[in-house]
């Protein structure tokens, strides 16, 4: 009751503190936006102009010539969307990337899980090396590894000369259409399953250890605990590594422009390749336009990822 | 009990076939970097080289522009890990430790960047390098990495672990908010700012995309670039010696840096994933 029979004595004694305290959030508002400067100026002008720019150029027909004349460039609307998907090549292409995904992600991930397993459970000596080992690709430079591999699966090269000492003709496996994607995706999920290791492991030694004390004394074996503890209790790491494995596949450029070009026939060209060639040809809406087909893929990924996570944790 | 010894042997064997198989292409690689041009003609696919020669890397040093390649990609990675270090401890201090409006916002800037992909803003991208008046420079190159978002979450969440009480005590002796982020955190920051500093510098050893289409002539090319120019330009005569060569020169000075500071390269990969 002290308030309504002292309020005016109340009203002058706050009144200027808040004034002050909002003063000082506004001093410290600026303080922060200081040390976020660097950073905020460099995402708005590669990052988030960018981002609205290639749905606007997207839909114009903007070409390379019209970079000096940006006023004679006309919005068509969906225009080049509807032209993409009426390219066969662009269909072609995103038939490839989607492979690319439906391979390469599950493969990276088992590989990666599975020696995250072996590492974390029965490995004790040289644990630090083997890590050592599988996660050098990952910080391999990808035009050095696009070289070794065209060296090693060369007609005459190194996996068609082990080939034969086992009496197997190898085949011509870059230029064979059928046979030049899979090779595409071993250098990927060669460069990549280290990652997906190193997050595996993480999330096993996030998993407390008197769960499996618990169930070995209720007599559950190690199948059994694979199954009924480290699978769930790993979900969310699984799911966030599927995402950005996803998320990697779907934009796959170096491995195959540096190794087949997208060739034999189109057979390795991927969407991010097709935006790169379309971008070369000075075709910048179209290129846009397929580019923002892949940043709808990567955010129909992430978003779904999302969801499943909040309703699984 | 033999059975659990039994089995463990097998993991061993099993993990060591799993290693032979992750670095036999680094094998290839080094091995064919050491065979002449007449070596690889009479027998491509050997294993070994039957006469060990260093000749092409001498080669290598002596073909016009490579010296230009390997400068071009230590000043853009120097710049591009100056830039990170500066924006990324500034930033991430800020988004961890500071009271602010837009603090959310800003966050979620960071979080939305890790997601856009590269290939959705490259058009954009260049058109404002041109316009800017940095195609064809090696600033041009580094400035997209300059503050990457990965930087700025690894340097965030590691700014998280620092007790707030240890800047409130600072704060209560009157030190402005700069003095405590140079003379309290960042003394603190070591381990974060030395894993920003191997991730973006190997983020920007490795970039070939970008400098690929910003790069527009020889004067300008990184390591990557330069070697993959050299290597369609010999398309028809493969010197697949010299190209080697090239690709060690290329990988081993990232692979010796990993040997030596594994454990920061490791924990920027842990800390991107842990979206």
């Amino acid at each position: 009751m002290a308030s309504t029979l002292a309020p005016a004595t109340r009203e002058t004694a706050v009144a200027p503190k808040a004034a002050a305290r909002r003063a000082s959030r506004a001093r410290r508002t600026a303080v922060a936006w200081l040390f976020l400067a660097p950073f905020a100026v460099v995402f708005v002008v590669y990052t988030a102009i960018p981002t609205v720019a290639a749905l606007g150029l997207s839909l114009t027909d903007i070409r390379g010539a019209d970079l000096r004349t940006p006023f004679a460039v006309d919005f068509t609307g969906v225009e080049n969307y509807v032209r993409l998907f009426q390219d066969d090549t662009f269909v072609r292409d995103l038939l490839n990337t989607g492979l690319f995904v439906a391979v390469g992600v599950p493969l990276t991930m088992v590989t990666g899980f599975v020696l995250a397993l072996a590492l974390n459970s029965g490995v004790r000596r040289l644990r630090g090396l083997f890590r050592t080992v599988f996660f050098a690709p990952v910080v391999t430079n990808v035009v050095a590894a696009a070289l070794i591999w065209q060296y090693a699966f060369h007609t005459d090269g190194t996996v068609n000369k082990v080939l034969g000492a086992v009496g197997l003709a190898g085949p011509n496996w870059l230029d064979d259409p059928n046979l030049a994607m899979p090779v595409v995706v071993l250098l990927g999920v060669w460069r990549n399953f280290g990652t997906a290791m190193v997050l595996f492991l993480a999330g096993l030694q996030a998993v407390p250890q008197d769960v499996y004390e618990a169930a070995a004394l209720d007599g559950a074996g190690r199948w059994r605990q694979l199954r009924h503890i480290t699978l769930p209790l790993l979900l969310p790491t699984t799911l966030m590594v599927s995402v950005l494995l996803t998320v990697f596949y779907l934009q796959v450029f170096d491995e195959p422009y540096l190794l087949t070009g997208g060739g034999p026939l189109g057979s390795t060209e991927s969407v991010a390749l097709y935006t790169y060639r379309q971008f070369g040809a000075g075709e910048f809406g179209m290129s846009s336009a397929a580019s923002f087909v892949t940043l709808v893929l990567v955010m129909v990924v992430s978003v779904v990822q999302f969801r499943l996570l909040r309703s699984r944790t | 009990m033999t059975t659990t010894r039994i089995a463990r042997s097998l993991l061993y064997a099993a993990l060591v076939v799993c290693a032979l198989l992750t670095t036999v292409p680094f094998a290839w690689g080094v091995s064919g970097s050491l065979r002449s041009l007449d070596d690889i003609r009479s027998d491509p696919g050997a294993l070994f080289p039957h006469h060990l020669t260093f000749g092409n890397f001498t080669r290598l040093f002596e073909t016009q522009g490579f010296g230009t390649f390997l400068g071009n990609s230590v000043v853009v990675a120097l710049m591009v890990v100056a830039g990170n270090v500066v924006a990324a401890s500034a930033a991430g201090y800020a988004l961890a430790k500071l009271d602010f409006a837009g603090r959310r916002l800003a966050f979620g800037a960071v979080m939305a960047a890790l997601m856009v992909p590269f290939t959705a803003v490259f058009v954009p991208q260049f058109v404002i390098t041109v316009d800017a008046g940095l195609a064809d420079t090696l600033t041009g190159i580094a400035l997209p990495s300059a503050a990457l978002p990965m930087s700025v979450f690894v340097m965030r969440q590691y700014a998280l672990s620092v007790p707030d009480e240890l800047l409130e005590a600072a704060r209560i002796d009157g030190a402005g908010e700069f003095r405590i982020f140079f003379r309290i955190f960042l003394p603190l920051a070591g381990p974060a700012v030395a894993t920003i500093t191997i991730m973006s510098f190997l983020n920007s050893w490795n970039n070939f995309i970008w400098p690929l289409i910003v790069a527009q002539s020889m004067s300008t090319y990184t390591l990557p670039v330069g070697l993959a120019a050299t290597s369609q330009a010999a398309a028809h005569v493969t010197d697949y010696g010299l190209l080697l060569a090239g690709a060690v020169v290329v990988m081993l000075p990232v692979l010796v840096l990993f040997l030596f500071l594994q454990r920061y390269f490791v924990q920027g990969i842990a800390g991107t994933g842990m979206r």
